[in-house]
């Protein structure tokens, strides 16, 4: 019942900020504030999640080779420009190929 | 992604985008793996619609992390769809029905599409394409992913872990390696911020607190903003 209350909340607020969006008056976007908080934001909670997922379980840090070595593979596709796509493949092709290889 | 072609005819433009929309294969089976049903996955990805917020959403919950946490999370990361918004407000310049409509398809890839065409007609083409094929594809694969997972068993044995950072990588990327020092240094910042705090705070708090990281960032912010404002816009949307 929580979860569905979260579902529910995430996907009211993620459309209202939309909305809000393209309902604001455009000075708005003029802010610098505005603009800096916009784009600044992202980088942060990417960069965190990045960490997060990668090398921390059940909030504890936790180091799994697999895993770690199926970002570093994403990190090489990406610095080949490698599509979107191709990345996410490559990651869980790499981390399956170290386990069934028995690493971890 | 756009096409390398000078001048792509919008709807070619905009179904081309629809493609990243089999990524919700790949949420879908985090979502199940993180313990949604499959009705909550689908819920999510018809009324979120925004990907990076669902998966933020769905790896605080995997992570042992509080609801309210993720949701924060989740919208957190959702606000970067109102700049979009207020970007495309004046290209678009739907009103009404067609507005709320075309609010819920305010995300990376619609505004970059949106913002490659020239003149109202093709934005609103290419907006209207990306949109739709993006939103059916993305639905459609969240639930091909949900209900795959049930027939995987163990999900790591794929790889699936890796996915999740990965994607999170994938989407920073193009900031750290076209932007200054400053975004590598909030970048760098919020991943100590979070991996200090992981085993003090409850899941899902860290990466709440990493957010203090872009006060780093906000000064340079501020001069470029004065000088060539829409730059920054221009390097946020892509797909």
């Amino acid at each position: 019942m929580m979860l569905w209350i979260a579902v529910l909340v995430a996907g009211a607020g993620c459309y209202g900020l939309k909305l809000a969006g393209l309902s604001a008056p455009r000075r708005l976007l003029d802010h610098p504030k505005v603009r800096a908080f916009a784009m600044t934001v992202p980088i942060a909670l990417l960069s965190a999640l990045v960490a997060i997922q990668a090398v921390t379980e059940d909030g504890v840090l936790a180091f799994d080779p697999a895993r770690l070595g199926g970002l570093a593979a994403a990190a090489v596709a990406l610095v080949f420009r490698a599509p979107f796509l191709v990345v996410l493949v490559v990651a869980a092709a790499t981390a399956a190929g170290m386990r069934a290889l028995g690493v971890s | 992604m756009i096409t390398p072609f000078s001048f792509p005819p919008p709807a070619r433009d905009g179904l081309s985008v629809g493609l990243v929309g089999l990524s919700g294969l790949v949420f879908g089976t985090t979502a199940a793996t993180a313990g949604l049903s499959a009705a909550q996955a689908c819920v999510l990805s018809l009324l979120c619609f925004t990907g990076a917020s669902q998966f933020a959403l769905v790896g605080v919950i995997a992570s042992g992390g509080s609801l309210a946490a993720g949701t924060m999370g989740a919208l957190l990361l959702g606000a970067r769809n109102t700049l979009y918004g207020l970007r495309l407000a004046d290209i678009l310049d739907w009103r009404g029905g067609r507005k709320l409509v075309a609010a819920h398809g305010l995300i990376d890839e619609t505004a970059a599409v949106t913002l490659a065409q020239n003149g109202r007609s093709d934005a609103r083409t290419g907006f209207t394409v990306a949109f739709a094929s993006l939103f059916l594809m993305w639905n459609l694969t969240t639930l091909i992913g949900v209900l795959a997972v049930e027939q995987i068993g163990d999900p790591n044995a794929f790889g699936l872990d890796a996915v999740g950072p990965a994607l999170f990588l994938a989407l920073l990327w193009p900031r750290l390696r076209d932007e200054g020092a400053r975004t590598r240094l909030v970048a760098s910042l919020g991943v100590l911020i979070a991996l200090a705090s992981t085993p003090l705070l409850p899941a899902g708090v860290p990466v709440l607190l990493a957010a203090v990281a872009a006060l780093a960032g906000m000064r340079d912010q501020d001069a470029a903003a004065a000088g060539d404002g829409p730059a920054h816009a221009e390097q946020e949307a892509r797909p």
